[in-house]
């Protein structure tokens, strides 16, 4: 499979869950409540897509496949644009687009503190992502994308703070977050430690 | 020990009158809903729901209830009403009360009333629908979760039952208990649930006799889904939906007021009250607004929550001199 064609692959692939979601609202089969599920489906994958994106360092370093690094870049955008999808289901179904009910939720919800935050977070990312901007911005790229690992975390956060009474969800997430992010601060370690034992 | 394990079967000629006289119901309240403007496009629920094989129309014909007692906004179909809803014991999406809830044995069913009670006992299901006249009542049912629902339901007043056992004027509370039994309730066996089973809900003696407050052994004209407390739950219209407990088995008179089960999980969340109140949020999520459902993509149908769910008039008095946002 040529590079051009695995990325068309890969983007129709992450549009499915919105087209699916589309589609069986417009047949009434997103149940009585459908704002609820298109917050909870473009949440999902918003976190699901944001893992993938963490996913594909770790996977080219146990693997040694190169070509997974050319789908970072479209994962981490996707994951932005189905936050953003959650964000704007959140403004239309839940606030019908009142800015002072946002301002208020903001303030005194901490687990939509916790996710718009994360929201904020990725907008850079997300608008910096370009070829040229990496360019334009050399070593600070990678060091500004590293609130990737932040938002990780937020995301997580904001998953939990909203179970009510079964926490078995959220924890599937964290534990696939903890692995991602600790592989890389183990991995840091080691190097350092492997960098402190070389001989002078 | 159950006395009678099963419904006497009923004669043929009962069946054929009776369906002819549900027909007739379901015309005129498919005609009713149909004038309605929600209703429209929805179509009618009741016939709808009739086209299901195997659910006896059993209450279609329950008396109305008091006047004043039933709204006459726009009903959410039999499909929402038995498909969307919680119910932990069979897990904690939405769907997983109609998806699990089959597994559950409805049949025989017994309730024991003990506590401050002159004459503590257990009735069987079949006496308790044989004792007491049904009534239809059609009530706003407001979720903490900020949806609402409009169900016709089908029952009796709690009081009445509660009077059967003659009530001690020590008694100032009400416990109720739903049934707990792991092999036939997933959401039971869930290692990351941090609920303490069973359920447990209660009310205030004077909140109990309210005549609003009803035990509900159906729905739409007939049984009660076992995804919707089946055989017979608690309706509470002016509280939030987690306080109308499901297929109850237990209920005690107590002195004291009772540990209810979201209370005990979430204080500052889920009040022993739960009074539905705009004015009042919950601390993740506001009160304010709800979404009626039915709702859809292009029209939410988010509607402004009243004070009481809109039942104010016949139950602000009991809370009067309260301080409701600090017991919420």
């Amino acid at each position: 499979m040529g590079d051009r064609s695995l990325r068309l692959a890969v983007f129709l692939l992450c549009l499915l869950p919105l087209a699916w979601l589309l589609y069986a609202a417009a047949g009434g089969n997103l149940g009585p409540d459908p704002a609820k599920a298109v917050m909870h489906g473009s949440g999902e994958w918003a976190l699901r897509l944001l893992l993938l994106t963490l996913l594909v360092s770790p996977l080219r370093q146990w693997t040694g496949w190169r070509w997974v690094m050319k789908l970072r870049r479209m994962l981490g955008l996707y994951a932005f644009f189905y936050a953003t999808v959650h964000l704007a289901a959140f403004c239309h179904f839940y606030l019908g687009w009142t800015a002072a009910i946002l301002a208020e939720e903001l303030v005194e919800r901490p687990y939509i503190t916790v996710g718009f935050v994360a929201w904020l977070c990725m907008l850079p990312l997300a608008l910096t992502s370009t070829r040229a901007m990496q360019r334009r911005l050399g070593r600070n790229w990678a060091r500004l994308h590293r609130a990737v690992y932040l938002v990780a975390a937020l995301a997580c956060c904001h998953l939990l703070w909203q179970a009510r009474s079964d926490i078995g969800e959220a924890l599937v997430y964290i534990a696939a977050a903890a692995v991602l992010l600790g592989w890389r601060v183990w991995r840091h370690l080691r190097g350092n430690r492997l960098l402190a034992a070389r001989p002078l | 020990m159950s006395r009678r394990l099963r419904i006497p079967p009923i004669p043929s000629s009962e069946i054929t009158a009776e369906s002819a006289y549900i027909s007739r119901r379901a015309f005129m309240r498919s005609a009713a809903l149909l004038a309605t403007p929600l209703a429209a496009g929805v179509g009618s629920p009741l016939l709808a729901a009739e086209a299901r094989s195997g659910m006896a129309l059993r209450y279609a014909d329950a008396a109305a209830g008091p006047a004043g007692f039933n709204t006459d906004e726009a009903q959410t179909p039999f499909e929402d009403v038995a498909s969307y809803g919680n119910f932990y014991e069979f897990g904690t999406d939405k769907s997983d009360p109609a998806r699990y809830a089959g597994q559950m044995t409805v049949d025989p069913w017994s309730v024991e009333v003990d506590g401050a009670v002159g004459k503590p006992g257990k009735l069987n299901l079949e006496d308790i629908l044989a004792v007491f006249d049904l009534e239809e009542r059609i009530y706003r049912l407001r979720c903490v979760e900020a949806w609402s629902m409009v169900v016709p339901w089908v029952g009796f007043p709690l009081g009445d039952l509660l009077q059967r056992f003659e009530p001690q004027s020590s008694a100032r509370f009400v416990e109720f208990r739903t049934l707990y039994r792991r092999e036939e309730m997933p959401g039971t066996r869930s290692f990351t649930s941090i609920i303490d089973w069973p359920y447990r809900e209660g009310l205030r003696m004077d909140e109990a006799m309210h005549p609003l407050t009803l035990i509900a052994v159906g729905l739409y004209g007939r049984t009660l889904p076992n995804q919707n407390g089946a055989p017979l739950r608690l309706v509470v219209p002016w509280k939030y939906g987690f306080k109308s407990i499901k297929s109850i088995v237990k209920i005690r008179l107590l002195e004291r007021q009772p540990a209810t089960s979201w209370q005990s999980l979430a204080p500052r969340e889920y009040g022993f009250y739960a009074n539905v109140n705009p004015e009042v949020d919950h601390p993740r999520w506001s009160q304010r607004y709800e979404r009626r459902l039915p709702s859809s993509l292009l029209r939410p149908n988010r509607v402004p929550t009243r004070m009481f769910n809109g039942y104010a008039e016949q139950v602000a008095g009991l809370y009067k001199g309260m301080d409701l946002s600090r017991l919420y």
